[in-house]
């Protein structure tokens, strides 16, 4: 999308460097002339906050490597010296973890931004399954993280997650052997989980760019979720007006994150994390972090090892089939009264399994999650294809001109 | 492409394949180790076998021995327990399979403890059949560790053993 952008080189150094590489006139058509659409509401600085969690868990995670030992008999010790010996490792070791949390809580708040506005129709299919790769790369890393310190939680996370593998027919024992580097979690495991955790975020930060790119050649949604038409009147440039937007949106954030790391630290912890891996002790309950339970819910709610299996992994993959599957000319879930009562239904229900999640799996919470996994999927599968169909939709505007100007905010 | 007009392949057709599969071979040699290299290493394998003295064990106990970085339950059975193992309907089993084929001698049941749907350990004497009882999502295993309720596909594996004396076994 080409629109504000003047960029012409003052100095002497940049129309010499621009006749080289034209790196600054890049980083200007894309971070200040950009155009953003006018009526962009606060959900659309999840963006920035998720770029801004991604480079803050880079920078700790870099530094907390400085001092921390993928060994099997000199982990645990490691990350206790990390929050004893080394200067501010408490925070920042803090700042890590729960970073992750806050990561994923700004992950998935901008994934139903998007199902919500139905950022992911055409022509955004493929800026949409970036996303999710990027998801899915995310939670990777996330559960390799959560490996390292060896604690209880870790090791047993380790072993019940690689054990999904052995639900593939015949050569599951074999590929999850290769995992493992062994015939259990081990040292081999850790150390090439400690290899993979600091390859991943750099594979994510490279997909966020594809990720932009995509978004920059299609340009942004918007509330109505009708396209800009006329650039001059509908959109303005990135910078100044989008980069503050955002940098409240992530101020916000930041307080949030700083509360959570300064006040309660180890509260979405577990505290069987702070006992040393044992591999002859199982704890009592295991339960995955809490941006993993839903998943988790619907992968014990299924009685057969394979099928849990598939389901859990389906559960992911379906959402990048959202393009084909939600069928309605409408994009977005403003103007579709009926759309708009199923997906906070479907929030409910995604709430609900991460609820589950933590529960044991018996009694009434195995109903339940059998309830909710049968209610996610059919969203994806039924509600959603004839939604498209049967839904008597309000009338879009005309453009987002016109929206601005009869004062119909999306949010009304 | 001046050739795409001739039927016949010509030379160059031959060393223009034989060179993409000569390239294939090589990418694919490059990349064996690469993989290889992440399966069990010298080490892990050198440890593939575990020695133990059962003759400490009575009756009714279960000890638990590492072989292979995993827990092994050797399990000095009681009369009742062989007998409830022996009498069952194999129909009624998930993973249909006698007792008799799960043991070498009756009063000892070795078998690898991990849970076989997610790997956890299960405990014993638990559980309805008396036998093991897993914590993570309640699958239960009968006194010969076969799987009788819950998500487990499998009864609990049964390592390569043998009895080297009366009291001493080698595992793997």
């Amino acid at each position: 999308m080409s629109g504000h952008s003047t960029y012409t080189p003052k100095s002497g150094f940049a129309r010499w460097l621009e006749r080289r590489l034209p790196i600054l006139g890049f980083l200007h058509e894309s971070f200040v002339a950009y155009p953003v659409p006018k009526n962009l509401n606060y959900l659309w600085t999840f963006g920035a906050i998720l770029s801004v969690m991604l480079i803050a868990q880079i920078l700790t995670g870099v530094v907390l490597t400085m001092h921390y030992t993928p060994e099997t008999t000199l982990a645990f010790d490691s990350i206790e010296h990390i929050m004893r010996d080394v200067n501010w490792g408490w925070a920042l070791r803090y700042a890590h973890a729960n970073g992750a949390s806050m990561f994923f809580l700004a992950v998935y708040i901008h994934i139903f931004r998007g199902m919500y506005y139905g950022s992911y129709k055409e022509p955004r299919e493929v800026l949409w399954i970036l996303g999710v790769v990027i998801f899915m790369l995310m939670m990777a890393t996330g559960f390799l993280g959560y490996v390292l310190p060896w604690g209880q939680m870790s090791f047993w996370a380790a072993t019940v997650i690689t054990n999904l593998f052995t639900a593939i027919p015949v050569v599951g024992n074999s590929i999850t052997t290769w995992l493992l580097g062994g015939y259990s979690v081990d040292n081999a495991t850790l150390n090439r989980f400690f290899a993979l955790h600091y390859l991943l975020p750099f594979v994510i930060l490279a997909v966020v760019g594809l990720h932009v790119w995509a978004l920059h050649v299609t340009g942004q949604n918007n509330p109505t979720g009708v396209e800009v038409k006329e650039m001059k009147k509908e959109t303005l440039p990135f910078t100044p007006y989008a980069t503050l937007k955002d940098s409240v949106g992530v101020a916000v954030f930041l307080l949030l994150y700083a509360w959570l790391t300064f006040f309660v630290p180890n509260y979405t912890g577990h505290p069987d994390n702070y006992i040393e891996a044992n591999p002859l002790v199982t704890p009592p309950h295991i339960v995955p972090e809490w941006y993993f339970l839903p998943f988790y819910a619907i992968l014990r709610a299924i009685p057969s090892k394979l099928v849990g299996v598939i389901a859990l992994f389906a559960s992911i993959l379906i959402v990048a089939a959202l393009p084909w599957l939600d069928t309605s000319k409408v994009r977005s879930g403003v103007f579709r009264p009926l759309f708009k009562k199923f997906f906070w239904a479907f929030v409910a229900v995604s709430v609900g399994l991460g609820y589950l999640g933590a529960q044991p799996a018996e009694g009434v919470y195995l109903f339940a999650a059998r309830v909710l996994t049968a209610c996610y999927f059919l969203y994806f599968l039924v509600v959603l294809p004839l939604l498209g169909k049967y839904e008597k939709t309000l009338p879009e505007p005309k453009s987002i001109a016109a929206a601005l100007q009869s004062g119909e905010s999306a949010h009304a | 492409m001046s050739n795409a007009t001739k039927a016949e392949p010509n030379r160059r057709d031959i060393l223009f394949i034989a060179t993409g599969a000569g390239a294939a071979v090589a990418a694919g040699a490059a990349v064996w180790p690469l993989i290889a290299q992440m399966n069990p290493d010298a080490s892990t394998l050198a440890l593939a076998s575990t020695e133990l003295d059962i003759s400490a064990i009575p009756e009714g106990q279960i000890v638990t021995v590492k072989w292979r970085g995993k827990p092994v339950f050797v399990r000095h059975r009681t009369k009742k327990e062989i007998e409830a193992a022996q009498n069952v309907s194999l129909a009624s089993l998930p993973d249909p399979q006698p007792d008799s084929a799960r043991v070498q001698k009756p009063e000892w049941l070795v078998v690898v403890g991990v849970c076989t749907h997610l790997g956890c350990i299960p405990t014993g004497h638990e559980g309805e059949f008396d036998g093991w009882f897993c914590p993570c999502h309640g699958s239960t295993y009968d006194t010969s560790g076969r799987i009788r309720s819950g998500p487990a596909p499998t009864n609990l594996e049964v390592p390569q053993y043998s009895f080297l004396t009366d009291a001493k076994i080698k595992i793997g």
